[in-house]
């Protein structure tokens, strides 16, 4: 922790804040991963680490090294926009896999596939 | 001061990310399907990038995040071929 | 020029991409990343993706906000939800169909994106034949309102941009 005494208060203690908050999060979805009871209730849990989690902590980051730098360090947004473009699609990939598995084995915890007739329903809206 | 307030902060973030990748292992080992698996890996690879974005506020280098960055590639790679693999059975078809 | 925009977003974003990564604005640095990020969006263009039309593009900034203002909302339920002590015989969780009007292509692909990435609702297929889509949703209080909730906060909106 060498360079960390060249940080102003005033921006040591947002840093820390968001990092607590970051990790408490990215935690707490993890928790959930082991507390939650089927498969498709843990689909939600990491999504708090993947979304608030990890922006909080690169906030944090861009923050503590525009500042030691003093120059806009903005390189952060790169693993945001990664983050932000890759989640969904892989929890979709994988609730996809998970409901055709448990499909194939006529699990009944998974609605069946739509029949052709409750198509009248969408002209409604 | 705002030494020791970063300081304290960096430690209980690792310590909180450490507990929350021990976390994501025990459902890769107690499963019970492959889909909680592959989720759980999911998770750990976030898990991993986020700590490797605090080890580079810890030490003031921006090497951490090149690592973080590949952390983020690769996990999005491996998920999106595992879940392939789970719904098909194979990867390249 | 309409039917030129995704390609002039592609180099513009490779190309930010790019400064972003070298970290460096040099003559060279700078000539190599707009011969890549024009390479790339060609390489894109090849590939013949589905035409995108946009309009309304004044009403972004305010999706922008909301989806920001949705994802804190629902980060702070779920992490309840999670950690509350022995909540889960109280709390339901389940699938609901939910019809849909929307056809674009981009539009269905940002809707699926929104709701899968706010914690509490994952996007789980969508069947194209009959337009519906399967939401998986943490806290089930009463499907009605789930599919009120897409339709009228995003849905629609979607629609005024994509359609």
């Amino acid at each position: 922790m060498t360079h960390a005494a060249d940080l102003p208060l005033w921006a040591a203690l947002p840093v820390a804040a968001l990092l607590l908050l970051g990790a408490g999060l990215a935690l707490a979805g993890s928790i959930g991963l082991v507390r939650l009871r089927s498969f498709y209730d843990r689909m939600h849990a990491p999504t708090l680490g993947t979304t608030l989690g990890i922006g909080c902590v690169l906030l944090a980051s861009m923050l503590c090294f525009s500042i030691l730098q003093s120059r806009l360090v903005l390189h952060e947004i790169l693993i945001a926009a990664f983050m932000v473009i890759t989640t969904p699609v892989t929890l979709m990939l994988l609730a996809r896999a998970a409901v055709y598995r448990d499909r194939q084995e006529g699990s009944r915890e998974v609605p069946p596939l739509p029949p052709a007739a409750p198509r009248a329903e969408r002209t409604e809206g | 001061m705002s030494a020791t307030v970063l300081a304290a902060a960096v430690l209980a973030a690792q310590i909180m990310l450490a507990v929350a990748m021990g976390c994501s292992v025990m459902r890769i080992l107690r499963g019970p399907r492959a889909q909680d698996r592959v989720l759980a890996l999911d998770t750990m690879y976030v898990n991993a990038a986020i700590l490797m974005l605090v080890f580079g506020i810890r030490t003031g280098s921006t090497h951490y995040f090149h690592a973080a960055l590949l952390i983020t590639l690769l996990g999005f790679v491996a998920t999106a071929a595992l879940s392939k693999f789970l719904m098909r059975g194979e990867v390249i078809e | 020029m309409r039917r030129r925009l995704p390609t002039c977003v592609a180099t513009l974003g490779l190309f930010a991409m790019w400064l972003l990564l070298t970290g460096n604005v040099s003559p060279g640095s700078l000539l190599l990343g707009a011969v890549l990020a024009i390479a790339g969006s060609a390489a894109l263009a090849a590939l013949a993706p589905p035409k995108l039309s946009l309009r309304r593009l004044s009403s972004v900034p305010g999706l922008l906000r909301d989806i920001l203002v949705e994802i804190v909302r629902s980060n702070n339920a779920v992490a309840r939800i999670i950690l509350r002590p022995g909540g889960a015989k109280t709390r339901r969780s389940g699938f609901v169909r939910v019809p849909l009007d929307m056809r674009s292509p981009y539009g269905l692909a940002a809707l699926a994106c929104i709701l899968t990435a706010t914690p509490g609702t994952v996007w789980v297929e969508y069947d194209s034949s009959d337009g519906t889509m399967l939401l998986h949703v943490l806290d089930l209080i009463d499907e009605e309102a789930w599919v009120r909730i897409v339709k009228d906060r995003w849905e629609r909106r979607l629609m005024e941009i994509f359609e």
